[in-house]
This record gives C-alpha cells, structure tokens and sequence, in this order.
C-alpha cells in the first residue's frame, strides 16, 4: 500500500506493507538519523515528531503516518546545532546513538515548557535512555540551553 | 614534571560530537550497502540439544532467499570468538556453527534473503530437530553434572588454564602468597562471608551490526560495531582459513560497547555469506538477540576471609571465587584472574593473600568482557568485607581503609605474580592519591562516622556508605598500540590509529595528546581510526587501555614526527638538525648555534605552513612525505583509583533503595579532557548503580531468558538518581601520556559496595547477594524483627 506523508516538510509517497513499523519505513527511505535501539518503545532513540508532539516511531505503524506530518532531527536542524553546541562545550556527548532522538524531545520539552526546572526536564526526558553518560552533563547542558533560549 | 599544557587538561568538543547529534550517516547499519543481503540467525530454543535434522526445503522455496547455511556447510575450526590479543586466553570452544546448541539463542542456521521481511519468514519456515539434552543451568552443579557442555573433541587451549571440558570446566586459577590460614587464625577480628553477583548486560542503545562486501580487489571488507578491527581480522582469517591479506576490517562510529563489542559475533555470519554467495551482506541483531545472543557479565560466587589485629592493621585476605562462563569460555580465565589482581593490591600491606577458584561452563548465555572485568565482583566482596570488619573492630569504615590502603612508592607481590592469563610484571605505584580521594569525598559527603544514619519521615531511612576502587591501565607487555602522524599541504597533520572510539571520545582526546607533543592546536589534527587496511596497528578499545597506551604511542610518533621535520627543514637549508628548533608553528634556527646565517637563503625561519608547501610542490627531486610512526607497549600498568561515597534513601515499607547523591573522587592522573573523563566516570557509575539495584539476567527454569528486553532488563533513566558528583585528585603518573591513566572502568567499580555498605548502615541487615531489589531488602528488613 501507499502512504502520503510530509517529512521536514516536504512531501513523500512511500510504498509500505500494512504492518511495517515508521521506524523502517523511515530508515529504509534514507532517514537514518532515526534510530533503533529496541523494538519494544523502551528506550527512545527512535523518537520523531509527528505532527510535532514526540513520538516512539518503533512503535507505531507507518500507515498511522498517511497524510501526517513527520519531523525528524534534520527538520530541526538549526536549533539541533544549537543544542548541539550547549551539549559539547558540557562534554555530555558520548556514543550518540541516542543523540538525535533525545535532541527532538528536547525540543518538544521547550516548546511545551520554556522554563522547566530540574524535576520537570528528568521527568519529560525519562523515556529517553542513554547507556553511557550518567544523564549529568546532558542535564548541565539542557539546562544551559534552556537559559539561553528565553 | 610539567603541567604548563595547552592541548591536553583542556575541554574539547568531542569532534563527532556535532555530527552525530544531527544525525548524519554514522553507525554500522546507516552505512550498509542499500543492495546487501539481509542475513539472519535461526537460533536455538533449546538450552542444550543436539540437532538431529534442519530442513530447509522450504524456505528455500519462497522467492528471494539467497541460501540458508548450516553446520554441514562450513568449516569446523574452534575459534573462541573473545577478540583478546594471540595467543589468546580463551579456550577455543566455538565453531562458526555447530551439531550442538549450548544455550537458548545459540546460532543453529544462517539465511540470506533480499530484504527483512523475506529472511524473517524464511527463519519461520525453516524446521529443526532437536535432540533435547538435560541442560546444566547452576554452576554449583557444573562439576558433578552428568550434562556435558562442552563432548566436542576438538576443543583446545592455547597454553594450560586447567582447562577441563569434561568436568565442564573452562579454566581454574591458584596464586597463594604466605600462609592465610595461619596469618587468619592469629587474627583478632575475622570476617568470613559469601557474596554473590549476577549476569549483567552491557545495553548498549546500538544494537551489534555488520556488513561485508567484496570490493574492486576481490577482497572481503567487513564493516561491523567492533572494538577491535584487528583481533577481528585475526580470527576471521583463522575460522575461514583465508590470509588476512585477503581481509579489511573496520568500524565507523559505534553505538557503545562497554565490552559486549570486544567479541567477534555477526562479523562470522556476514562473511559466512558473502563468501559463499559473493554479494554483499548485513546482519543487525534485534534487542532481543543482543540481550539473549550477545555476552553477559560473569556471574560469581565469591568466599572472602579477612583479619585484622586489634589496630585494624589488615593480616590476611583470602578470596575463593567460582565463575560462571555460559555456553562458551570467550574470557572465562582473564575476567577471573582480574578479580584477584585489580582488587587484592589495594590492601598490600598483608602478610598472607590467597585467590583461586574455578570458572565452569553452563548452558546460559555466554559471559564475556564487560567493563570492571572481574575487578567489579573483586571489589564488592573485598569492600563489603572490609566495612563488616570495620563494624567488628568498632572502626569507622573509612579509618580501616585509610590505615591499610596503598600508596605511593609502594608495590604489592601480586602485581608480579598475576598477570592476564599469565603472570604478571613487577611495578612500583608511582602515583597514588588515594589519600586525597578519601579525604575530598568525606568532605563532600559530610562523611561523620557516628552519624551514618539518619530517620526521615514515612518510614523512610537514610544512610551513607563508602568504597575504594583500583582498575588497570592496559595489560602490560601485551597491550599494544600505535600511530602515524603525516604532515599536509596547509601544515597540519594527519592522525591515523588503530585505536577504537567506541563513543568514549578517544579520538578526540588522542587528538590532543597528538597536539601537546607537536605543539601545535588539536584543530590541526585530522584523525583517521580503526582500519586494518588504512591504519597501524592497536589492540582495539578494551582493558582501560585506550588513553595509556595509545596515548603513549601517540607521543612516540609525535617525538619521530618532530625529528622528521627538523632532519628535512636542515636538508632543505643545509645546516644540521640538531640546530634547527620547532615550536609548533615554524622551524627555526636556534639561538648561538653553529648554523646561524648559514641557510642558503640567509633566513632563519620556515614557518610550517610554507614548509609543507615546499615539501609537497616546490621541492624538485627533493619532494617528499613527511610521515612517522611510534608504537607502545607498556612494562606496566598503572592503576587509577577512585573513593566512592554515596548516601541513599531506604523505604522501610517497600523495601525500595534510592541512591541520592554518589560522590567519586578519581585519580586517573591527568585528565587528558576533564570534561570527556567526567562524563566517563558518571557513565560507569551508574552502570554500578544499576548493577547494584536492580540489573539482572534472568532465566526461566528451562533456562530461557525472561529478561530479553528494556522493559523486562531496566537500564536506569535519568528519574532513577539523585545526583552524581564527580572531581578528579591532582596527579601525574610518570608513565602515562602527560601523566594520564585509564578512566574507562574504574567508575562503575564502587557502587556495588558502597550502597551494599549504606544499606547496612541504614537497615542493619548485610545483603550478600547482588541485586538489592525491594523484595529482597524488604524480607532482610522483615527477617530483622
């Protein structure tokens, strides 16, 4: 079957079987950046927005996408390099398989609360695992962000 | 000494930092040919059995499958697939498929198919036989069991490890220095207990991934999650029996690895069907697979026996541990021998020290190298005990360390006598601020002996704990690393290493130890890693080996790289190169020497820029590549140390543990980038602390695993603690690069005892067996009253 989609905006036709998950669908349609940690919605690398409220794309089928908007770390490209750079200076960074995922929840947690305290980002970002960094500086760095945002 | 850095002990951007945060094409599976074969396992269900049949008939028929493979297709050569240097320490016990399954999600057959729904149906279609065997899931029983893990003949050992297949045994160790149970029975105050760890799983978010293609020199190129290009060209090259002449590997970015990717796993199942199919192939695991198929950490009994006299002054240790290796003995001996040798040394002041035991083969899935390796199970039995004797003694527990503890200018015979695998090297600890380290962490802890509990409100309790920790810097005299330093048009230099970023940032912080000893910015290093074609050799990214001994490589090329420059700016000029002088940014003649006005030219300068220039297009027959190459191999390996304070909460009802707040105090020596070793000491703590809470591998009663998913298998979220405060002890070890240890590992090492110590603290029950999950600190609560 075929879906219609917009993704960063512009406008796909994907061919797609009625039970592929959008994270496939997605990768295989050359939007790497979305990834896949854990086929079970556990862990949130795979998090894209679709019509701009975060969403686990391992867990949702990609025919839900017909005719939505789909948003992947590269629509946001511009506040990802932003945030990217708040991320660094804190050496928050390490393996990045969970990078693009965390940075659109990231996102959506702004957009959603432009000044969340220390509870609150723990709290939205908890879905979003990472293996490697203790969550520290990811929490040094967000809350930089957050202060240079307003 | 000298800490007047500019490159290193400063923060860097990691420099794939940016690029991975976007997104871009990084991982194994990003990268794979759109047109390879998708191979998937058929795996065992059975916990142990022998295949009586596998038809295929089948899925042969269904439109766009390539082949399925199976144990009478390939070559049986036992290899041991635990990517560790030659000869290796593991027995060779694994065949690229084999007539018998050793544990549930053992590969049975291989198919490739046109895309991923064609090979999943396919595995459905596929029908074995099994032979259904008694499984032998309690390594208590391995010696007596009437099951057999391991009938095969042709298993082997590269040099004697007491390797016992018939009595299911991997490897056994013995090292005994004086008389401990003499030493113990003279002791005022003994403690003599049993702990118990668990199988723990790595979890990194990127699932093990590879591909393989044939390119233009019909040469087979392997691109897979590894971290350790060149022990997997090694082994591949030994199962297909192919010269590794024939054999590219490499890695792009990885997802993690902690460990679980030192081993060889799906590399064996591309190449499998590349060579007999000749396209190209790839093969991801799912969660799942990784949980069941990949490694585990070592499960451990562990019988520890301490005394003391009546000062506190520490007599005798003697640690008795037995080792569960799984199916396959892929580190059994190593892990094991490290428990001793990373954890025994911190109290080197005994007079008798005994370690030894056995590591036996289950039908569970295989335990391999997982960060800590051995020192982590060490250092919970020896931590535990040493805060239960301080309890006896009537001695705050971080009084008992501080009296024993090593330091500096000083030495333990165990160094010598165990070694990985082997024996060990002689080594005088020439850097130690294990006294800082406790010192800071109490302060910061509001550490008072008297005081380490205290009530809160709803039946909830606090209470504090604490624990040393020592780790490795690489295995001495086997661990081998090196670089290439090649200048370029425009005057910067071109990094190449065989080292590993597995997203720990070395190639970031290799980078700037290039840049200290060349004296000039990292920006103008360009790094190249991980190649067996493209890059000089190294062991890869494992036993905390990175920083040290690649770190040390690095400067040796650099120290050529520098002499190279001088040699060619004296040819150019006519002079000698001892009087020529670089300092980062030209060469220049020095000051009173012979050469002054001796250039052809008159000038007494090149910058580096202009020189490259002239070496790569202006030089006439002269022109040449300036390039050179150091390699390192340490005589010893120094060890960081860390002080671990925590203070947790304890629900009384629920038997729930919280950790609030873990302070670490490091001595890693120089922290090349203070900001990259934090990030790699909270990482490894909280590993700890998952271990310690709540991370378990758990089986079903057949032996099949229950915990196969993130839902089942927790990892800890940002929700699950308080806070993690990490600083580093001023320190310099003269043999490392700027004065630099390991910092990969020694993090997750303390907190198994020190919130097993807290725990105490705040219930007065001691839990020996690891995890500390709520029923089980609620029924030591209840036991209590």
């Amino acid at each position: 079957m075929t879906i219609e989609l917009k993704i960063n905006g512009r406008p796909r036709r994907l061919e797609i079987e009625p039970g592929d998950m959008l994270v496939d669908v997605l990768r295989n349609a050359g939007y790497v950046e979305v990834k896949k940690g854990c086929d079970t919605g556990s862990c949130g690398v795979c998090t894209v927005l679709m019509n701009e409220a975060p969403i686990l794309s391992c867990s949702t089928l990609a025919v839900k996408a017909d005719g939505q908007e789909i948003i992947t770390v590269k629509g946001i490209e511009k506040e990802a390099t932003e945030f990217a750079d708040f991320l660094t200076a804190e050496g928050a960074d390490q393996c990045g398989f969970c990078a693009p995922g965390f940075a659109l929840t990231v996102h959506s947690l702004i957009k959603e609360n432009p000044s969340p305290n220390e509870e609150e980002i723990r709290h939205y970002l908890a879905g979003n695992l990472c293996r490697c960094s203790g969550y520290e500086g990811q929490l040094r760095a967000i809350t930089k962000f957050v202060e240079a945002k307003k | 000494m000298s800490t007047q850095f500019t490159q290193v002990k400063h923060e860097r951007a990691k420099i794939d930092g940016k690029g991975l945060i976007l997104g871009r094409p990084a991982y194994t599976d990003d990268l794979a040919p759109k047109d390879a074969l998708v191979v998937k396992l058929v795996r065992s269900t059975h916990a142990f059995a022998k295949i009586k049949k596998i038809d295929a008939s089948k899925a042969l028929e269904l439109p766009g499958v390539e082949c399925v493979l199976t144990h009478h297709d390939v070559p049986r050569v036992p290899i041991t697939r635990a990517g560790q240097g030659h000869p290796e320490p593991s027995p060779k016990d694994k065949f690229l498929l084999d007539e018998y399954v050793r544990y549930p999600g053992d590969e049975v057959a291989v198919v490739a198919a046109v895309d991923e729904a064609t090979a999943r149906q396919a595995v459905e279609l596929i029908k074995v036989e099994y032979e259904v065997l008694t499984p032998l899931l309690d390594m208590e029983a391995a010696e007596t069991s009437d099951t057999v893990v391991h009938p095969e003949p042709e298993a082997y050992t590269m040099f004697p490890m007491g390797f016992e297949p018939k009595k299911n045994i991997a490897a056994t160790y013995d090292m005994n220095i004086g008389d401990v149970d003499k030493v113990l029975s003279e002791c005022d105050y003994t403690v003599e207990r049993r702990y118990t760890t668990q199988a723990q799983a790595h979890a990194a978010l990127e699932p093990h991934a590879a591909y393989c293609y044939y390119d233009l020199h019909s040469r087979v190129n392997i691109v897979s999650s590894t971290q350790n290009p060149f022990h997997t060209r090694r082994i591949l090259g030994e199962v297909f029996e192919m010269p590794l002449r024939n054999i590219r590997v490499s890695k792009p970015r990885i997802g993690g690895g902690f460990g679980g990717k030192q081993q060889i796993h799906l590399e064996l199942y591309a190449m499998l069907v590349t060579t007999k199919t000749g396209k190209s192939s790839k093969v991801v695991m799912s969660r799942k697979e990784v949980f069941e198929s990949s490694f585990a950490r070592h499960k451990m009994r562990l019988d520890i026996r301490l005394g003391s006299d009546k000062e506190g002054n520490l007599k005798a240790i003697d640690l008795q541990v037995l080792s569960d290796t799984g199916a396959y003995g892929e580190h059994a001996l190593t892990v094991f021998t490290n428990c001793g040798s990373k954890s025994l040394p911190l109290y080197n002041k005994v007079e008798a020290v005994r370690f030894g035991g056995k590591i036996v083969y289950t039908n569970r899935t295989p335990a391999g190298a997982y960060r800590g390796y051995g020192a982590i199970q060490g250092n919970y039995a020896l931590e535990s005990a040493m805060s239960e004797l301080a309890h006896k003694l009537g001695m705050d527990p971080a009084v008992l360390r501080e009296k024993n503890m090593i330091a500096e200018n000083e030495t333990s015979d165990i160094f010598r006598i165990m070694g990985e695998g082997g024996e060990g090297v002689e080594m005088m600890i020439e850097s130690c601020k294990l006294q800082y380290c406790l010192d800071r962490g109490r302060k910061m802890i509001d550490w008072n002996p008297k005081k380490l509990r205290s009530e809160v409100k709803d039946g909830k309790v606090r209470a504090k704990g604490m624990a040393l920790a020592m780790q490795g810097s690489g295995i001495p005299l086997i661990d081998m690393g090196s670089a290439t330093l090649e200048l370029q048009d425009d005057g910067f230099f071109k990094l190449l290493i065989g080292a590993t970023d597995i997203g720990t940032g070395s190639d970031t912080i290799l980078a700037q130890i290039a840049a200290e000893e060349l004296g000039v910015s990292s920006d103008d290093i360009v790094v190249y890693s991980s190649d067996t074609d493209r890059t000089p050799f190294d062991v890869g990214a494992y036993a905390s080996s990175t920083t040290y001994v690649t770190g040390n490589a690095i400067i040796r090329a650099a120290q050529n790289m520098k002499k190279v420059l001088r040699e060619a700016v004296a040819e150019k000029f006519g002079v000698d190169a001892e009087d020529i002088e670089f300092n980062g940014r030209e060469l220049r003649i020095k000051d009173g020497s012979k050469s002054i006005g001796k250039m052809k030219d008159g000038t007494q300068s090149i910058t580096l820029k202009e020189f490259s220039y002239d070496t790569l297009y202006h030089e006439g027959a002269n022109m040449k590549t300036l390039a050179a190459t150091g390699s390192f191999s340490g005589h010893v390996s120094p060890p960081p140390y860390m002080a671990g304070f925590c203070e947790i909460e304890v629900d009384l009802e629920t038997g729930k543990v919280e950790v609030l707040d873990y302070v670490a105090v490091t001595d890693c020596g120089t922290p090349i980038n203070p900001n990259l070793a934090r990030i790699q000491v909270e990482g490894g703590l909280l590993q700890g602390i998952g271990m310690t809470l709540h991370e378990d591998v758990v089986l079903s009663s057949s032996g099949k695993m229950l915990s196969n998913n993130f839902m089942q298998y927790k990892i800890p979220s940002r929700e699950d603690v308080g806070k993690l405060r990490v600083e580093f002890a001023e320190s310099y070890d003269p043999t490392g690069p700027f004065g630099a240890k390991s910092v990969g590992e020694i993090g997750i090492d303390t907190p198994l005892a020190a919130i097993s110590n807290a725990l105490y603290n705040a219930t007065g029950v001691r839990l020996t067996s690891l995890p500390l999950t709520p029923a089980k600190v609620l029924a030591a609560i209840e036991s209590q009253k």
